[in-house]
């Protein structure tokens, strides 16, 4: 491990001792066994004599300095590490079996902040709210530290030699009693390395388990351009923000819907029916609210009218916004994109494939996804779970995942695993698996081993560590390493082989150091397997949906719909206190899953929000609290997932109901048959945000692409705004000669994903308050995403805003401060000085948009050595009493400004990104000099969208909007 | 209960009813110099009566809550109350504004009505004296407790700090630090300043050798001569010249926390005036609560005499009306300037999720009150009594509706949220109370608590002890 990662060896300065990386426990035992007993014979003379002993110990050990910690420095320097100078790898992690390109910062080899890698394609720079927070999944307390069986703590080589004497027998039939259960796995190596050993085990069985999986899509994916889709039809997709190409899906439709001009202004066009709403479908330009399972009906009538021979179903609703979706689609052939999420039935996904096919956007906005070789000797999910009811199983290696929690209900997995005779899971946390598997190991964090990783798009990119395990920790390179050979080389090895091959290159290094340092494998091929090019389609983990039966007269029955959390999941991120504590899209939920369930039910059925309910499906019952979802189909319900864990760590005990009780191999996604009874218990939902109305106040601007065309300053005229240089100050007095830093937020790109909102947590070093604390409204979310419903209950329009602070240039808060700790700078930022805040909250009571934030309690307080890693070292943490708020990054712009006055130039246009512009999937957040009227800032502030929030009130914001716009169907208004 | 100014009189000056039928008399008949000294300087001199000690007891047991409260808020920090964002401020600024407000009826009653020779102040100036300064003991302790780092309090004082930093003068917290510790600094020293006679009075009488050496002590060597009495005069005419200004000027500069800031509800050029007229009326309110027990106690009818309640209501009655208009006219204008926040938050505050304490406001302060029409109840010291209490409560819900209900629903409608108190807000609101009353009950035992010389001199100068 010869890389410049891997020079900082991971210790952190504070902790010499290399305390950090000692697994945290609490002192249980302080005092020495037998100490709090009396001696029975203990004469007076002796117990004095103890007594002035301990007196004097006592006494003189409370005289004694402090024990010297000294700082240890490098003993040799590492040529490229400058303390206190952050340094950034390329890396890649895993989601949903598919690459994300990574850039990771770190300080003196701890990595605190996970950013986009802009070479990426899939990424391009941006990162999803789960990249954010891998980071403090690093650092968490709670993850497994030590290899254990039954809880007795082991080390690695005992498990070494268990596995060994596991296999051994196993040898003699191939295998045939071995199984192999993994997640999607995409790393070139590791299904190398699993090819290698089905290859030595020629009997043995691989499955794959992902209770998110995207069977239902097997094989027909597709990659969708955007950038040349004039028309967008969605049916049930989240392809904006749960696809695994998600963040270059939306960086593309927001290339597409971007305004600035009236001049040669255009949007794309964007239709969605979906149950229930997600961020994709509150994107949309018209979006209806359909049962998922009428979504395949709907687009039967949509293909039919497009000419594509197929029954259509009778009584159809939504009749106008079909003729509307099927004109666009008419109108712009080969520039439009169908696309169906993975929640819906194979059938809409063959009968999309047609559509496209049929107008002509295969080929030019549609392709499919290069092909992923998989090893064969591949079974079901469910003929695993059978093998194991059978007890035909002897050995079972399961890789990440936790499949006794999440696995079909109907699978009776729990069952199935307890007759497998030796079971191992290797995993970043001990979870329910772990809890009934002979054997936990712990697997490595990526930040902490090497792997490869393939995107979406196909693709590759190298998993590089930036710190040194931290616990006992392996990878899953080694394990299977591990199988065939008695030991196993480390994961950088493996690694390295399998990409040099057995003879490298000459120019193998040079190629080497630039895939590592570009974060993308540009100049070879990946290699390749014996029995590659196989591509199998994976085979289907449940039942296949054709086989659910469909009744016609189930207009009014209720239906169920799975989800994944948009925070947690599938439940992995359950420990995650950043994901937790994240408002939920459109809810605003904390801290907790709920049914959600549409406005017209909960009428009917006079429930409210936190009533507990009794849901029964298929036999089996389960409590959840309940939440209104203005936008829901009338007749679903959805259950998020990922909730209810029960072996999880502190943060995710006692977190929501577990809707994994209730799914079944065939209702997967959603299913027809659920009763809800209410119930007299309530349950105590937390949001960070409860009125979603503006009032008709000169918060949120918006309108319509014709509107802005007919009328461009159309933005700008709702209220009277005051005459600008109103003032009883000279303003010639404090001119600002240098930077003016200022801040534009594209209302119309944004999509709502809350990835700005954990950027910032991030970066900011921003607490995790806890449910109780979010619950008497303390969050302290520095950008909060506003969500804002208009039009009917029923089908909102729904948009978003993220609400950093305004730096007004007029602020409110700083004048009533009577210790000036917050104070306006000579570049017009609005500073807050935490050392001279006194903690009178005047400011926050005097700001009209309220983004300050108080420290009503020490909520840095109680953090664990470990967690204390993941600040930013260049951001104060705050303690109790202190208001706090957006800097706009004040450490970025200070660290551009250092690197600007040693090269003696000034900052240039797009140095200082903040964190929140940074990890914007769509570019929505730009921040910039206003003082250079060439700078993409004041283009923007130029636009005749640009407008101030709550401008009549003269604070003269310096982050300023730019106007939302939907490009509407003029004929679906009409109809309306 | 009794009814002293139903007896007939023994003074031949003037008739014992005016022509409305108020009574005149200040003081009752019969009193000569020396049942003056008895009445009053033998209180400190003799032990507690019993009610004494159950009042006392109870007000040390509420202060001993507010120990425990003070000291867990120190510990925790004010995370421990309801505050949230965007309520970030609560009790704490609720109660200093109410303490405040009731401070104002003793500089009121000493130094205005001083100046304004009005007479019947005699009876009742010291004690609403001592109120005023241990409300404003109370007030002063709320925005310590207030502040989320209560230990670098003095930062918002004007002291030579080594960073040469200064307080925010444009701040109206610091506008409070001066007008709050002004007033606390002339009202202690006018309070002082009357008090010095009466200590040699007490000390004069006193038989035990510490109590003479104390109340001696405190005494500043008063020989009554006719030296002292004229230099004390002036320096005590001098001293209300002072205060007056301050009775307009403190509950002015209060009212501009929250005048000065944009919140609605708060942003109301109304507030000074409306607020000082609050403040006056919450000050007699409490004054009647605590001065209407005490005269049945001590007995202290003959003192403190019908005529005194009778002008403290019609007082009431006054200050009343003008905060019923300051309502009415906060609401009017609301309305009238056309301003959606503004109108939005007239409506939230009526009908929102606190408009049930507005209505309870509405009663206690403008409804309740207007039965001080009455002379009979006006007369009838049992129901004063509770009028009085209605509207000490009353006001305390005042600052709840203005503090809160404005700041719970303001400009973003995303980040409304209800503010709900918690026991530690309760503690300290009750604990507070329990503070006052102690010292209180401390100042009725060891202090005279009526001025002796002024009632000596309505003895020696009958004319002045009853007015047309």
């Amino acid at each position: 491990m010869n890389h410049p990662a891997s020079n900082g060896r991971a210790r952190p300065q504070g902790a010499p001792d290399g305390s950090a990386s000692r697994p945290y426990q609490r002192e249980t035992d302080e005092f020495v066994p037998g100490s709090n007993e009396w001696p029975d014979d203990l004469s007076r003379r002796e117990f004095l004599r103890l007594a002035g002993a301990t007196l004097a110990l006592a006494g003189l050990n409370s005289c004694t300095k402090q024990p010297l910690e000294t700082i240890v420095p490098y003993v040799k320097q590492p040529e490229i590490v400058i303390p206190g100078k952050p340094l950034r790898f390329a890396t890649a992690s895993q989601f949903g079996g598919f690459g994300q390109g990574l850039l990771v910062t770190a300080y003196e080899g701890r990595p605190t902040k996970i950013e986009g890698n802009p070479t990426h394609p899939a990424s391009l720079g941006a990162t999803t709210v789960w990249s954010q927070a891998d980071v403090l999944d690093l650092y968490d307390p709670d993850r497994a530290q030590t290899v254990t069986t039954g809880g007795a703590i082991k080390t690695v080589s005992d498990f070494w030699d268990a596995l060994n004497l596991a296999i051994e027998p196993l040898k003699q039939n191939g295998g045939a009693a071995f199984r192999i259960l993994s997640e999607p796995i995409s790393s070139p190596t590791l299904l190398a390395q699993l090819d290698r050993v089905l290859q030595s085990f020629p009997a043995a069985r691989w499955a794959i388990w992902d209770p998110l999986n995207r069977d239902t899509i097997a094989g027909a994916e597709v990659i969708c351009d955007f950038t040349k889709a004039k028309v967008v039809v969605a049916f049930d997709s989240d392809f904006l923000y749960a696809h695994p190409y998600a963040l270059r899906n939306a960086r593309d439709v927001a290339n597409r819907r971007r305004v600035i001009e009236p001049h040669g202004a255009g949007m794309n066009r964007f239709y969605a029916a979906e149950p229930t709403p997600t961020i994709t479908g509150s994107n949309a330009d018209h979006r209806i609210a359909v049962a998922a399972r009428d979504v395949l009906p709907l687009a039967q009538t949509i293909a039919a009218e497009l000419g594509i021979g197929v029954a259509t179903p009778r009584n159809i609703e939504n009749a106008d916004w079909i003729a509307a979706v099927v004109r666009d689609l008419n109108a712009s052939r080969g520039e439009s994109v169908v696309i169906a999420g993975e929640t819906q039935p194979p059938e809409l996904h063959a009968l999309v494939a047609q559509m496209n096919a049929m107008l002509g956007n295969m080929g030019n906005t549609v392709a499919a996804t290069p092909a992923l070789s998989l090893p064969g000797s591949q079974i079901a999910f469910g003929d695993l779970v059978e093998e194991m009811q059978r007890s035909a199983v002897e050995l079972l290696v399961i890789f990440g995942g936790n499949p006794r929690y999440d696995a079909p209900a109907d699978f009776n997995f729990a069952d199935a695993f307890n007759k497998v005779k030796l079971r191992v899971h290797h995993s970043v946390y001990f979870n329910e698996t772990s809890r009934h598997s002979h054997w936990h190991v712990p697997a490595t964090h990526f930040l902490e081993s090497w792997s490869d990783t393939r995107a979406f798009d196909g693709s590759v990119s190298i998993v590089q560590p930036l710190i040194e395990p931290m616990y006992v920790g392996v990878s899953a390179h080694e394990i299977l390493e591990a199988v065939t050979e008695r030991s196993p080389r480390s994961a950088y090895e493996i690694l390295r082989s399998h990409w040099s091959g057995p003879e490298p290159a000459p120019d193998f290094e040079a190629k080497w150091r630039r895939a590592l340092s570009d974060g993308v494998v540009t100049e070879f091929q990946p290699p390749s397997f014996a029995g590659a090019g196989q591509s199998i389609a994976p085979a289907p983990s449940a039942t296949p949906l054709e086989k659910r039966q469909r009744s016609e007269a189930r207009g009014s029955q209720l239906e169920i719909l799975f989800r994944p959390d948009v925070s947690v999941r599938d439940g992995r991120y359950a420990n995650n206190g950043w994901l937790q504590e994240l408002p939920r899209r459109f809810s605003s939920l904390t801290w907790d899953n709920a049914a959600l369930i549409s406005p017209e039910l909960a009428k009917a059925a006079g429930l409210n929000n936190g009533d507990v309910v009794e849901l029964t499906f298929r036999d089996r019952k389960l409590r959840a609290p309940l939440w209104i979802q203005p936008g829901q189909a009338k007749h679903s319900v959805t259950l998020p997932l990922g909730y209810g864990r029960e072996i999880v760590g502190g943060v995710g005990r006692n977190v929501g109901f577990n809707a994994y009780a209730l799914r079944t191999s065939d209702s997967l996604w959603f299913a027809d048959d659920l009763t809800i009874h209410k119930t007299a218990d309530r349950h105590w939902l937390v949001t960070t945000q409860h009125h979603h109305d503006v009032t008709g106040r000169g918060i949120l601007h918006d309108g319509t692409l014709d509107e802005f065309l007919a009328d461009p300053h159309y933005a700008q005229k709702p209220e009277e705004l005051p005459p600008l240089g109103y003032t009883l100050y000279d303003p010639s007095e404090y001119p600002y000669k240098g930077y003016k830093w200022g801040m534009v937020v594209d209302l119309n790109v944004c999509i709502g994903c809350h990835a700005c909102t954990i950027a910032c947590q991030a970066e900011n070093n921003i607490p995790v308050v806890g449910k109780q604390q979010v619950g008497v409204h303390r969050e302290m979310h520095w950008i909060r995403v506003s969500t804002f419903y208009s039009g009917t209950e029923e089908n909102p329009r729904i948009t978003h805003q993220p609400v950093p602070c305004m730096h007004c240039e007029n602020a409110p808060c700083e004048l009533v401060c009577p210790v000036a700790a917050t104070a306006h700078d000579n570049e017009g930022l609005n500073l807050q000085i935490y050392n001279r805040c006194v903690g009178t909250r005047y400011c926050s009571n005097n700001c009209p948009y309220k983004v300050r934030r108080f420290n009503f309690l020490e909520y840095n307080g109680r953090l664990s050595p470990s967690e204390k890693l993941v600040k930013n070292p260049d951001v104060t943490v705050r303690s109790r009493g202190v208001m706090e708020k957006c800097t706009y990054c004040i450490q970025r712009i200070n660290a551009a400004r250092i690197t600007a006055e040693l090269d003696q130039r000034k900052i240039r246009d797009g140095e200082i990104v903040p964190a929140c512009a940074q990890v914007c999937p769509v570019e929505a957040i730009t921040f910039g000099n206003m003082n250079d009227p060439r700078s993409r800032l004041m283009r923007l502030k130029r636009s005749p969208l640009n407008y101030w929030m709550l401008g009549e009130l003269n604070t003269q914001p310096r982050t300023s909007y730019l106007a939302k716009l939907r490009n509407v169907n003029a004929e679906l208004v009409r109809s309306d | 209960m009794n009814a002293p100014d139903q007896s007939p009189l023994t003074s031949n000056f003037s008739p014992s009813q005016s022509p409305l039928g108020y009574p005149t008399n200040l003081l009752a008949p019969g009193q000569t110099y020396e049942t003056v000294n008895a009445t009053i300087a033998d209180v400190p001199l003799k032990p507690a009566p019993g009610p004494w000690w159950v009042g006392f007891i109870i007000a040390s047991l509420l202060l001993l809550m507010f120990l425990v409260a003070v000291t867990w808020l120190f510990i925790k920090g004010v995370g421990i109350w309801g505050v949230n964002v965007p309520v970030a401020w609560g009790f704490a600024i609720v109660n200093f504004v109410w303490w405040v407000g009731i401070a104002h009826a003793g500089t009121f009653i000493s130094a205005i009505l001083l100046l304004l020779f009005q007479p019947w102040r005699t009876a009742i100036n010291r004690f609403t004296e001592a109120m005023t300064l241990f409300a404003v003991c109370c007030a002063g302790l709320m925005p310590l407790l207030h502040l989320g780092r209560p230990w670098v309090f003095y930062w918002l004082l004007p002291y030579p700090d080594t960073m040469r930093l200064w307080p925010q003068f444009r701040s109206p917290l610091v506008w409070d630090v001066f007008a709050v510790g002004t007033y606390f600094t002339i009202s202690l020293l006018f309070w002082y300043l009357g008090l010095v006679p009466d200590l040699a009075t007490v000390r004069d009488r006193a038989k035990k050798l510490w109590q003479k050496k104390l109340y001696g002590f405190f005494a500043l060597g008063w020989r009554n001569s006719a030296a002292h009495w004229q230099r004390h005069q002036i320096a005590y005419l001098l001293l209300a010249g002072l205060a007056t200004p301050l009775v307009l000027s403190v509950h002015s500069v209060v009212s501009f926390d929250f005048a000065v800031a944009i919140v609605p509800g708060w942003h109301s050029t109304i507030f000074p005036p409306y607020f000082v007229a609050g403040a006056i009326y919450s000050g007699f309110a409490m004054a009647l609560n605590i001065i209407i027990p005490v005269r049945k106690i001590y007995h202290l009818e003959h003192l403190i005499t019908g005529r005194y309640l009778n002008n403290m209501a019609n007082i009431m009655l006054v200050t009343g009306m003008i905060v019923a208009y300051g309502y009415f006219i906060e609401a009017f204008m609301a309305w009238y300037s056309g301003d959606i926040f503004e109108i939005y938050m007239m409506m939230n505050r009526a009908f929102g999720p606190y408009g049930w304490v507005f209505w309870l406001l509405m009663l206690c302060n403008v409804l309740v009150p207007q039965a001080l029409w009455s002379a009979r109840i006006r007369r009838n010291a049992l129901l004063l009594f509770v009028v009085a209490l209605f509207i000490n409560v009353g006001m305390w819900i005042e600052r709840f509706v203005i503090v809160i209900s404005s700041l719970n629903r303001d400009y973003s409608p995303s980040t409304w949220a209800m503010f709900y108190p918690t026991k530690w807000d309760w503690m300290t609101l009750f604990g507070s109370v329990g503070l006052f009353l102690t010292l209180l009950f401390l100042f009725i035992k060891f202090l005279p608590m009526i001025s002796i010389s002024e009632t000596r001199e309505l003895v020696a100068e009958p004319e002045k002890a009853t007015t047309p």
